[in-house]
């Protein structure tokens, strides 16, 4: 019954653009087989992805984002995971329907990935100018010379000074920012279609955040690329970010274009997620607290997966599930509330 | 690209600045390139032939003794024969038996430890079975059982040697596979697309190149330990072939009145395998990124 309501709002919502979207995720459903139980770390995920589009994925640790990130990358370990259900239709083909081979042309080169750690996501025994060039060497079939020189420009284009002799320099001569930078690098290396970037700022300073944000900013408007953005920062999503997704315990609990999200949040989650972030405005002793903790997913509430901890909690959101709703023709949301 | 020629230029330039400030390793490199220049130039070397049995000549004690003399300066052996150019064709014997013994290991072990580790499942179940078989059976016992049974040759000693200590190199190899599989850039090989044969020759294996280099040197010179070992017990290389372990064991009886005798090939034994040793920490430093500096 969900399954059918929820991919039936998607086609409406895909029918809202005139572009036809790069990336559309429908009704995906990822488990992990534990021994202590199933855990649905992605629950029926519907979004789209447009040409030059940013698309923000925000929630706690633990909210399914990382792994619907995987999902897409098909890079879900099997077992103990699973992809349930669900399509992810990539330019007119569904990345799950494809062979193993077939994904490996499409990752690095049409869909590629930035990680959280820049200090552990380059090969810390070879010089960065080399491991850009593999990755064009793999996909573009290049001499070593050209790749290298391709590397150079990928380097100078990131906002690596002297890219020249940086090239030559190991991981670790690097620093957090420079090598993020390089990571950026590899994954445009081939101008993929979308990338998708897995918390790219959190393991870096404030100040090289805003750097790393504007680099991506850049490369989205020179090379057209559309990014998939996986944060569980609230001000990242605001600078970088036109359509967010609220995602709680593996379900999206809210859908909604950038500025309506932060001028109006609507779901009780969201609305907490906003007060728990200082405000330079007014002066607060404390900062209000979303009480609780995020539920385990193998213990996730039967009726809505925030029932407890919702302030504005009813007998209805405990016995059963809200489905997503439509408030506008653009913003959804998944909370009685909104019937 | 200035790189191409640049880079070669500096790699020597490295390896010379290397060497000076790591003594050691540089001390370990000397004494084995010694030992590999004089198992090569052994029939140049020697100041006679190693099989020579002179018994009118026997027992002559080494220059610094008060009886020696410069006809034999290292003295002679039991038959007659003179020591020095017997310990400089022991020299190919036990250089050529931890090489090869060390070569067979590797081969077998790498290739083990590198599919138990990157495949995990059945695979590694039956792998790990069987080294940990291996290594149950304290393997100096297994390969003398094997030496015994096969006859004893230097051709079956190092066989035998190579065949008994793959299992360190499989486990030592499995771990550091199911540490680096875990490494986020694994996980960034596979999503710029790379099969599994290309992350594990170029991401997994360059990882794994210093603890290869370790235990590379550190086995070659416990096996030529283990060949003096079995020749000593007389399953090495039989005699009259000049091997430092069975010159050890000859000398021993002789042990009280000339010491030379044993203490002279066991002294091989020692800078040999202390070289090796240093030379494999030299190295191991050598190709870790992280010591080298702006390069």
């Amino acid at each position: 019954m969900q399954i059918k309501e929820t991919s039936g709002k998607f086609c409406g919502e895909a029918l809202l653009f005139d572009e036809k979207p790069l990336l559309s995720v429908s009704d995906l459903t990822t488990c992990f087989y534990t021994d202590a139980g199933i855990a649905k770390a992605v629950d029926r995920v519907n979004f789209t992805v447009n040409p030059g589009d940013t698309l923000g994925i925000v929630g706690e640790s633990g909210c399914g984002k990382s792994v619907t990130a995987l999902t897409i990358m098909r890079l879900i370990p099997e077992p103990p995971g699973k992809v349930r259900s669900g399509k992810i239709v990539f330019s007119g083909r569904d990345l799950l329907q494809l062979s193993e081979k077939e994904m490996r042309r499409i990752r690095g080169k049409q869909i590629s990935m930035i990680f959280q750690d820049p200090m552990t996501s380059l090969n810390p025994v070879f010089q960065i100018g080399k491991q850009i060039s593999e990755v064009i060497r793999l996909h573009q079939g290049l001499s070593r010379k050209e790749s290298l020189h391709h590397a150079v420009a990928l380097l100078q284009k990131v906002g690596i000074p002297s890219p020249e002799r940086r090239v030559f320099e190991y991981p670790h001569q690097l620093s957090g920012g420079m090598r993020q930078r390089a990571m950026i690098a590899l994954a445009i290396s081939c101008h993929p279609k979308v990338m998708i970037a897995d918390e790219p700022t959190t393991a870096l300073d404030v100040t090289i955040q805003a750097q790393i944000l504007n680099v991506i900013q850049d490369l989205k408007t020179t090379i057209g690329t559309s990014i998939l953005l996986i944060t569980h920062d609230l001000g990242v999503i605001a600078e970088t970010a036109r359509t967010v997704i609220v995602m709680y315990a593996g379900k999206i609990m809210e859908y909604a274009p950038v500025e309506d999200l932060f001028e109006r949040p609507r779901h009780p989650y969201t609305i907490g997620l906003m007060q728990s972030v200082p405000s330079l405005e007014q002066e607060t002793e404390r900062l209000p607290v979303i009480p609780g903790l995020v539920p385990s997913l193998l213990e996730i509430p039967a009726g809505c997966a925030f029932s407890n901890r919702c302030d504005h909690v009813t007998r209805q959101c405990v016995n059963q599930e809200p489905p997503l709703f439509d408030i506008t023709p653009k913003i959804r949301c998944r909370c009685w509330r909104y019937q | 690209m200035p790189g191409a020629s640049g880079s070669q230029r500096s790699v020597l330039a490295r390896m010379s600045r290397h060497v000076r400030k790591h003594i050691l390793g540089a001390l370990g490199l000397g004494v084995t390139l010694c030992m590999v220049l004089v198992a090569l130039l052994a029939p140049l070397l020697a100041p006679y032939d190693p099989y020579d049995q002179d018994v009118a000549k026997r027992f002559q004690p080494p220059i610094w003794h008060s009886e020696g003399n410069t006809d034999h300066v290292l003295g002679t052996d039991h038959v007659g024969r003179d020591l020095l150019s017997r310990l400089v064709y022991g020299a190919r014997i036990s250089l050529s038996v931890g090489v090869f013994a060390v070569s067979i290991a590797a081969t077998i072990g790498i290739v083990l430890g590198l599919l138990a580790g990157y495949y995990m499942g059945k695979t590694d179940a039956l792998i790990s079975y069987l080294i940990d078989m291996m290594m149950s059976f304290p393997y100096v016992l297994l390969a003398m059982a094997l030496v015994a049974t096969l006859g004893a040759s230097f051709r079956n000693v190092f066989i035998v040697l190579g065949l008994t200590s793959w299992p360190l190199y499989a486990r030592v190899i499995r771990t550091e596979v199911l540490r680096i599989k875990e490494m986020d850039y694994i996980q960034s090989a596979k999503a710029v697309g790379m099969n599994d044969i290309r992350i594990l020759l170029l991401e997994v294996i360059p990882n794994l190149f210093n603890s290869i280099i370790v235990i590379c040197t550190v086995q070659t010179a416990a096996m030529i330990i283990s060949e003096s070992f079995l020749s000593f017990l007389g399953l090495g290389v039989q005699p009259p072939i000049p091997s430092w372990g069975g010159m050890l064991s000859e000398g021993r009886t002789y042990m009280l009145e000339m010491g030379w005798l044993a203490a002279l090939p066991g002294m091989a034994i020692f800078l040999t395998a202390m070289g090796i040793n240093l030379l494999g920490d030299g190295l191991r430093d050598f190709f870790d990124p992280f010591k080298r500096k702006q390069g």
